[in-house]
């Protein structure tokens, strides 16, 4: 990841060499979150064509990020990282391709690009989706399989409290909407969370993953007040030393 | 571990999935495949459009469940269903039917001439139509969890959608410039719960969603009421009354997205063949507008 990493921000340097601090020290995970302030800001896309961007632009910017919309490929110009809100993933996807974006953001993201998905979002960045639809457009970047509404209708939906180790001990609460479940993972991705039923944190279903430079959340983070996930995400995306 | 299902966060987060988005009606499962085709981010099932209701009289109620059911067996997209004003056992058949979302609609005949359905006892997301922001309110404090300006349905004329939507955010911009002692007078005056003008005074929006309806034909439209700030559109008749359904309809969805942007607009405008005929809302007689149906 390191080296995708170090690709990704060297394609950016041009937009970046001016704003970056000399002598900016490498940083990794809590070290990069006490470092957010003081940093140069990270400039977030959020995938702005449906769904509740506006909330992930609120919490990104909230934390010390500049967030801003994304509906074009002109809009990519000088972006750190982007953000997939929740949504409808087919509405969301045909849109992308209307307009140009996927391929841009198959490049971005290939090349490194910090990037996480949140519920449509997690749909979009998976390699396949059980999606009754045919011709659901994907990004196709993460080695996972997902299925859409995976828990029902809207009815189902739910919050619940879940233990997410790479966020601290304390539980995070978590909103499903019509939420996806990630049915399997390939090599290289990592489960950050897990919907367990028992004590057995190893069973379960998947719903937030990560690989590499890429972060998908079944849940919306985005619609409750714990910051810890757009922290998480805003450490993966913080410009470091070019 | 413990599942919370219904609470009033995960019954108001359904309807911010849809935001930026346009819900469609549509009355059988060809049109609803059609607008999913389309890009709507919810369907709206329905026996008869708005502008067939109107034309055809007589009254209106909610749909035959079986109708309801194979619309939702086509798509993968939400599905919303309505009831009559009241009518809390139609409410209760669509929340049995695994429907999404319930419309307590003034489009249907209303059942009830002075209350609305109690809708904290439902499971599922309430959307409700107000003209104004104490209606907006009551419907909220009944516990709807997304509201949509009225508009007058089924005419194809833009101007009562526009008067409501603004009615709705000058009552917000009017409540945050308020001082704090004269929120109860105003609450009083606008007929709505205090807790609730206090919320909307400080967030400066609606606790909930807030959709445009009723008389969206074009995607002009569908990105004036985006400008006006609403959060997103439902398309009644607008599309199925077209000359063109599956091209207005995407249309229509590209300018909900692009509302800012005018050589989009100007774009998707282009060739769509002709919009619904429409109606002049002030020639209407007041007995057949439905914008009134509601307390």
């Amino acid at each position: 990841m390191g080296i995708q990493r170090r690709s990704w921000y060297t394609m950016q340097s041009d937009h970046r060499a001016s704003r970056i601090p000399a002598n900016l020290p490498e940083q990794s995970g809590e070290a990069a979150k006490a470092k957010l302030t003081m940093a140069v800001k990270a400039r977030i896309g959020v995938l702005a064509l449906q769904g509740d961007f506006r909330e992930h632009i609120r919490a990104l910017n909230s934390r010390g990020a500049e967030a801003f919309p994304v509906r074009t490929p002109a809009d990519l110009r000088g972006i750190d990282g982007l953000v997939i809100p929740g949504g409808e993933s087919t509405v969301i996807g045909k849109l992308m391709v209307e307009y140009g974006l996927d391929q841009p953001l198959r490049e971005l993201i290939a090349a490194g690009m910090p990037t996480w998905g949140t519920c449509a979002g997690l749909i979009l960045l998976s390699q396949e989706t059980d999606n009754a639809m045919a011709g659901q457009p994907l990004l196709a970047t993460m080695h996972i399989r997902t299925r859409r509404n995976a828990f029902g209708p809207q009815r189902a939906s739910f919050e619940a409290d879940l233990r997410i180790p790479a966020l601290g001990e304390q539980p995070y609460h978590a909103v499903f909407i019509r939420g996806p479940a990630v049915e399997s993972v390939g090599e290289g991705v990592e489960v950050l969370a897990r919907l367990d039923d028992s004590d057995n944190p190893e069973s379960g279903i998947i719903v937030a993953v990560r690989e590499g430079n890429v972060l998908g959340t079944a849940f919306h983070p985005e619609v409750t007040n714990d910051p810890r996930f757009h922290d998480y995400f805003l450490a993966m995306a913080q410009p470091a030393r070019v | 571990m413990d599942k919370q299902t219904a609470t009033t966060t995960v019954k108001r987060s359904f309807p911010e999935m849809l935001k930026g988005g346009v819900i469609m009606d549509v009355v059988n499962a060809e049109q609803a495949k059609l607008a999913e085709e389309a890009g709507a981010s919810a369907v709206m099932a329905l026996e008869r459009v708005p502008a067939d209701i109107r034309a055809q009289g007589g009254v209106a109620r909610m749909s035959d469940p079986e109708l309801i059911l194979g619309i939702k067996a086509a798509v993968t997209i939400p599905v919303m269903a309505k009831c009559r004003i009241g009518h809390f056992v139609e409410a209760e058949i669509i929340q049995a039917l695994g429907v999404d979302c319930i419309d307590e609609s003034e489009v249907l005949t209303p059942a009830d001439e002075e209350f609305h359905v109690n809708k904290h006892l439902f499971d599922i997301p309430f959307v409700c139509g107000a003209r104004n922001l104490g209606e907006a309110l009551r419907r909220i404090g009944e516990g709807a969890a997304m509201i949509r300006s009225k508009g007058e349905a089924g005419t194809g004329n833009i101007v009562e959608a526009v008067r409501h939507l603004r009615t709705i955010t000058d009552g917000i911009r009017r409540l945050t410039i308020l001082p704090e002692e004269e929120l109860m007078s105003e609450a009083k005056n606008l007929g709505a719960p205090y807790e609730l003008v206090k919320e909307v005074r400080d967030l400066k929006r609606l606790p909930v969603v807030l959709f445009c309806a009723g008389g969206v034909a074009t995607p002009a439209d569908a990105a004036l009421v985006m400008r006006l700030g609403s959060d997103g559109v439902f398309v009644g008749s607008g599309i199925f009354k077209s000359d063109e359904p599956l091209r207005r309809a995407k249309a229509i969805v590209k300018a909900t997205t692009h509302f800012q942007d005018a050589d989009i607009l100007a774009e998707v405008s282009r060739g769509l063949g002709e919009p619904m005929r429409g109606l002049d809302v002030s020639k209407l007689p007041e007995t057949e507008l439905m914008a009134g149906r509601g307390w």
